[in-house]
């Protein structure tokens, strides 16, 4: 029988599907390890102060509570901070769980009772008496208007942004012009799946530890260096991430934790955050945002300037790239960039899905609304007129840039042709109707990383790299290289990840694992093939004596001239013949630094948006999105499209009801819960379509894949917020769209 | 359903904990006997006593629908009841609807529509989707989208999960019609 | 959560008994709230009393031409009952507005009576909160207040009551049988919740140790014009913002009998009767209506981030008068709480 091995880009199940729909998947709390001991987190009640008492005797003379571990006995670890830092750490002082009687943040960490069962930890967690020492806090950045201020560059990624051209002249002089201030609020990742670690202790004192992170090589790193363990010693591993969304990028408190108990107990332990605390792990930024722009009389745009303001913590200087995006995503000679924060009271923000872009291109594209409607065009018509061909930002050419054939394709799928300009212009009913269009642009990363693959005799190939999945289908696009390019079946080939014992990925996240860790898997099999046609060669009477590795194929389980298919031998007959039980070669991939020094890479979407609100009670009913993107070669149509679906339940989540509410007075987020922090049910979510614009790019990496993972949420709640103002004639400035925002 | 007792001062003793007894809890058609105390939930008696991890733990309080099981062929939040109060109940987990070497048909509905991502809340939206079933009352889309909103996906894989749970309802109708 | 004893009572009576002879009792029937504030430390009993052994799971009808509804029949058997879905269909639509499938699976109707309020003060330990240790102040005035009271509230509580169902059981005027200590009575369901005034410990008027035992509703079930709408921050598994339940008896366009119910705005189910009569007589449209809405939210007072829901509450009245006079059909209560 013949199979067809040409997996890439086709769209298979994912292959760990059927371990997740059973629920034999396992995920980080739910290894079962010998003589597990139960860690259960207190988190203090004020923002700012000192902790005066830990009343741990009462808690202590429970028969079954091991341990009560506080700033009053945690023991000694790394002094300097450089051995806190993270590969994901910002500048700054990394805060350290426990480490002495300072309150940084509402729901710091301040004690871990451990005991023999969860309930009793969490009832001795519950009845410690916790003392403090209140000071005054401030968590407003509405308070901190004037006190921001440009961040230094300690956070790898961050770019400071550039301007060019003279903004402000040429706005002066511009034909018409906007300026507005757009704001969201706090937003927590809230992955399904509790941060959780379980270590086992094991006689020899090693630690295997599976940790909910979305990168075992960082979490191995942070705890060697935190607790003075030699990497042989601290096993990390992750197999399944139940969701991270960026949450997962730094190393978490529960990961302190469980290891420190670990260590000072003996014994393996797990602790697990409640989801209360999975809101003191780190956030979007609230951010202020302002634009201004004006056109010229042929409206192109004359000039614009993006200020963003957003929050980071006292301790770290978190920053991300929220402005930038608007100095390339249009052709604008005249533009002004700046981004600025200011430190409060909160635990530092943290990456979260599409960080910097999800929240610019929202204040971005509803400008571009506001200053399509100020000079009278059409909103999708005045973003074609301002095409950036090149990105002159970084005044370089895109290695490739489809956005235009996405808008017009998109635009014909849509009807966006049948939609009349004014607002308030179309009904149903006692709803108002009303169509919006936004988009945005992603940088298409790559970074370093290692794969090994090995053959066995039996013609089954295992391909690993300590690489993360959290959903984002990365066991099954690796499958589908690693089998392509060695012309296996799918069910020949394993892929492995996430585990220190595996060659080193960086952690999952930026989009970029598909081509990162895709192109060191597809070196290793590529090396593994050598080493299989030198093999062959030595067979008797081989068909592929003196072929180069360039002259041959791997397909259907064979290794043939590409000249002259016939000419073929069945890969497990070389195997058997070479008489080795496996062969195996390993391989390190890195960026083409000339390539990525010679063009722009970015992927691009745009998103069109379909709206009812009920014109008296405001309630918005999303009833049609669609979001074509433009992100090089879609591995996987499956899960690639499952991203950007997933990406738009994001968007209209972000438009509509997400959002970290604090009480300033407690400095205290209030809406701590998935019954109130609010992110959409099924039946929020209605008709929403994916489209690939595919680009080939050869520059880009060797599979000219520029990663989904984050690309498909920009623009959507901006086009939501268009969307709205079409139907409705009002203008939403500050997320979410609650009703009462359109009473 | 009576005004609950005013709670303890903080002041008083800590109480010991209470004493564990043998209660057999019917599982995916088996008997089994776990030593528990009246605190253990039922969802903690699955994960951390009986080993059954595929019922998931995501929000602890009926707010996610992530450890949604079935007891007596009915969808229940396991994290919101005790264990002990299911002595005799037929209690089923995503470990008793199929195995990977022969999926239920939601279970195959859901590979092929790709009806996750991270996988954490599938456990709970399959066995929700099965008492959706059971409860026969959904059958369009609009229902059915409104009677699996108690399990929250945080990866957005919404679209696939009415589509596959939409596929199964449908097969099941045309199959008594 | 505390430890705790659990037993399983198998009459009322001995319910009642256990609670009387035990420190610190509550009984527990679906369990879905008070397990919930167990963990949260809002509750702590040390004995529970299960209560789904009894023999209330039972929907049948009265004598009088009413049904009476178990306190242990959970809200999903309810809201499906037949009876209930032929005779009181708000009641049906209300349950189904509310919460989950999961949650109406174990849900009981006493629990949902026994409900308490989601205010975000009330659940976070770290906050004061006079509901839940009196003399701490009330967190929610001054603060983040979405969820909270435009009506009836006090200085010491601005908290709302969460229930759907009770939204449409107090338009309906069921009756909560109840037994206790001292024997049993009926409890008129308006008479059931209170407002906080200076105890917003006290969600109701139960005595201690007092179980509900059923709920009854009387003969009139409004089946031909009903309606419960319901307004919240997403469409599904959401509190609401506001809801409405309205019934009316109509002659042609005239309003014969009507019924109004507000959730989401107070304390308990919210009803003016003084608002409603300016109904009776009057011809069913939507002048009429709007001058209700007014009267019912005339002493309505914000209290910052919920300023909103006085506006809102106008128009969903209007709104939840204008579908009631449309009419509804059984078969709508599954999705139509939605506007």
């Amino acid at each position: 029988m013949t199979i067809n091995t040409k997996y890439v880009g086709k769209a298979p199940n994912r292959v760990e599907g059927p371990a997740k729909v059973t629920g034999t998947a396992k995920y980080s709390a739910e290894f079962e390890v010998p003589n597990l001991a139960y860690g259960v987190v207190v988190s203090s009640t004020i923002a700012k102060g000192r902790i005066k008492s830990i009343g741990a005797d009462k808690v202590l003379a429970l028969p079954g509570v091991l341990q009560v571990f506080s700033h009053e006995n945690v023991p000694r670890q790394a002094w300097f901070d450089r051995a806190w830092k993270d590969d994901i750490a910002p500048g700054g002082s990394p805060f350290r769980p426990l480490h002495d009687d300072e309150v940084k943040f509402s729901q710091q960490p301040v004690a871990l009772v451990v005991a023999e069962t969860f309930e009793l930890a969490r009832y001795a967690a519950g009845i410690l008496e916790v003392e403090y020492k209140e000071e005054k806090h401030e968590t407003d950045i509405e308070q901190k208007r004037d006190e921001g201020h440009a961040p230094g560059k300690g956070k790898s990624g961050y770019k400071p942004p550039k301007s060019r051209g003279n903004a402000n002249k040429a706005l002066d002089e511009a034909e018409h012009r906007i300026r507005e201030e757009y704001i969201h609020g706090t937003q927590h990742h809230n992955p399904m799946e509790l941060y959780a670690s379980t270590v086992h202790y094991h006689p020899d004192g090693k630690l295997t530890i599976y940790d909910k992170t979305q990168g075992v090589y960082n979490c191995q790193q942070y705890v060697a260096k935190v607790f003075g363990l030699s990497k042989d010693d601290a096993r990390v591993i992750n197999l399944y991430n139940g969701g991270a969304f960026g949450s997962g990028l730094r190393p978490q408190y529960e990961l302190f934790l469980s290891v420190m108990a670990a260590l000072e107990l003996k014994r393996s332990v797990r602790v697990t955050l409640t989801r209360q605390q999975m809101f003191s792990i780190g956030h979007r930024p609230h951010t202020l945002q302002t634009l201004e722009m004006g056109t010229n009389p042929d409206g192109t745009l004359a000039a614009l300037k993006h200020y963003c303001l957003h929050e980071t913590s006292r301790f770290e200087e978190y920053t991300e790239n929220v402005v930038n995006w608007s100095g390339m995503l249009y052709q604008c000679d005249n533009v002004h960039l700046s981004n600025q924060v200011a430190a409060l009271d909160v635990y530092t923000p943290q990456d979260m899905r599409a960080p910097g872009a999800a929240t610019g291109s929202f204040a971005l594209e509803v400008a571009m609304d506001e200053m399509a409607y100020a000079a009278g065009l059409d909103p999708l018509d005045f973003r074609i007129r301002n095409y950036a061909e090149t990105d002159q930002s970084e005044n370089l050419p895109f290695s490739s840039k489809r956005l235009r054939d996405c808008y017009h394709l998109g635009a014909e799928k849509f009807c966006w042709s049948k939609r009349p300009m004014a607002p308030r212009s179309m009904r149903e009913g006692n709803r108002l109707i009303g169509w919006g269009v936004a988009g945005g642009v992603w940088d298409a990363q790559m970074n370093k990383a290692s794969a090994k693959a090995t053959i066995t005799a039996d013609g089954y190939l295992t391909v690993e790299s300590a690489a993360g999945e959290n959903g984002t289908g990365t066991y099954t696009i690796m499958t589908q290289i690693a089998a392509e390019t060695l012309g296996l079946p799918l069910e020949a080939v394993t892929f492995r990840l996430g585990d220190t014992n595996m060659p080193e990925a960086p952690v999952q996240g930026g989009s970029w694992t598909a081509a990162t860790v895709g192109t060191a898997v597809q070196k290793a099999c590529q090396a593994l093939g050598e080493k299989l046609l030198k093999l062959a060669q030595k067979m008797d009477d081989s068909p592929l004596k003196g072929a180069s590795l360039d002259d041959v194929e791997f397909v259907n389980g064979q290794l043939r001239l590409r000249t002259a298919p016939e000419q073929s031998v069945v890969l497990r007959d070389v195997l058997q013949t070479s008489g080795e039980r496996e062969i195996a070669a390993d391989s390190t991939a890195i960026p083409n630094l000339i390539n990525m020094a010679k063009y722009s890479m970015h992927s691009h979407n745009v998103v069109f948006a379909e709206v009812m609100v009920d014109e008296d009670l405001g309630t918005v009913h999303v009833s049609r999105v669609l979001n074509v993107c433009a992100a090089g070669r879609i591995l996987n149509q499956k899960t690639a499209r499952s991203q950007v679906l997933g990406s738009v339940v994001w968007g209209i989540s972000m438009a509509l009801m997400e959002e970290t509410v604090p009480d300033h007075r407690f400095g205290r987020y209030m809406n701590h819960n998935y019954a109130e922090y609010h992110i959409p049910v099924n039946a929020d979510i209605h008709n929403i379509e994916v489209l690939f614009v595919e680009e080939e790019d050869p520059y880009v990496n060797p599979l000219g894949v520029k990663g989904i993972g984050e690309l498909g949420l920009l623009g959507v709640a901006a086009a939501i917020t268009n969307a709205v103002y079409h139907a409705t004639g009002k203008r939403v400035r500050r997320l979410p769209i609650y009703l009462d925002k359109l009473l | 359903m009576s005004n609950s007792a005013t709670p303890n001062t903080t002041d008083s003793p800590a109480l010991a904990p209470p004493a564990t007894s043998p209660v057999t809890l019917r599982i995916n058609g088996s008997d089994m006997t776990l030593q528990l105390a009246p605190w253990t939930t039922l969802l903690d008696a699955l994960r951390e006593y009986a080993g059954l991890t595929g019922t998931k733990k995501g929000c602890d309080h009926g707010q996610c629908g992530s450890c949604t099981v079935l007891v007596d062929g009915k969808r229940i939040n396991s994290c919101l009841t005790l264990a002990m109060l299911h002595e005799g109940a037929e209690i089923t987990t995503i470990e008793g609807l199929g195995q990977e070497d022969n999926l239920h048909p939601l279970q195959q509905a859901f590979l092929d529509h790709d009806a996750f991502q991270c996988g954490y809340c599938t456990p709970g939206q399959i066995c929700s989707a099965q008492g959706l079933i059971n409860e026969g009352r959904a059958h369009t889309e609009d229902e059915i989208r409104e009677m699996m909103s108690g399990n929250l996906c945080r990866c957005g894989a919404y679209v696939g999960i009415l589509n596959a749970v939409k596929e199964v309802v449908d097969a099941q109708t045309a199959r008594r019609q | 959560m505390n430890p705790f004893t659990l037993t399983r009572a198998e009459t009322v009576e001995g319910a009642v008994r256990d609670f009387r002879d035990s420190d610190s009792p509550a009984f527990i029937a679906g369990g879905t709230n008070i397990i919930d504030l167990m963990k949260e430390n809002v509750a702590r009993p040390t004995h529970l009393i299960g209560l789904n052994k009894l023999p209330l799971n039972t929907i049948e009808p009265t004598a009088e031409g009413g049904l009476r509804l178990g306190a242990t029949a959970t809200n999903a058997d309810t809201a499906w009952h037949p009876e209930v879905q032929c005779r009181y269909p708000l009641l049906s639509q209300a349950i189904l507005a509310g919460a989950s499938p999961q949650l109406r699976n174990m849900a009981t109707n006493g629990g949902n009576l026994m409900q308490r309020t989601r205010c975000y003060y009330f659940y976070d330990t770290a906050t004061p909160c006079n509901k839940r240790e009196p003399g701490s102040g009330c967190g929610a005035i001054g603060g983040y207040n979405r969820i909270h009271a435009i009506l009836g509230a006090s200085e010491q509580c601005i908290a709302t009551h969460p229930s759907d169902m009770c939204i449409a059981l107090a338009a309906l005027e069921a009756e909560v049988h109840v037994v206790g200590p001292g024997g049993s009575r009926v409890i008129k369901f308006e008479d059931f919740h209170r407002l906080p005034g200076n105890t917003p410990e006290r969600d109701n008027t139960l005595e201690p140790g007092e179980l509900i035992v059923a709920l009854e509703l009387p003969k009139k079930g409004f089946e031909k014009h009903f309606s419960y709408l319901k307004l919240r921050d997403r469409t599904s598994y959401a509190f609401a913002l506001v809801s409405v339940a309205a019934v009316l008896e109509l002659d042609g366009s005239t309003i014969e009998d009507a019924r109004l119910a507000l959730g989401g705005v107070a304390h308990k189910p919210w009803r003016d009767k003084a608002a409603e009569a300016l109904l009776i007589g009057q011809p069913a449209t939507t002048s009429t209506f709007k001058k209700v809405a007014e009267a019912v939210l005339k002493d309505a007072v914000g209290q910052g981030t919920n300023d909103f829901k006085i506006e809102l509450g106008r128009r969903a009245i209007v709104r939840a008068l204008q579908q009631a006079t449309a009419g509804g059909k059984a078969s709508d209560v599954f999705l139509n709480s939605n506007p």
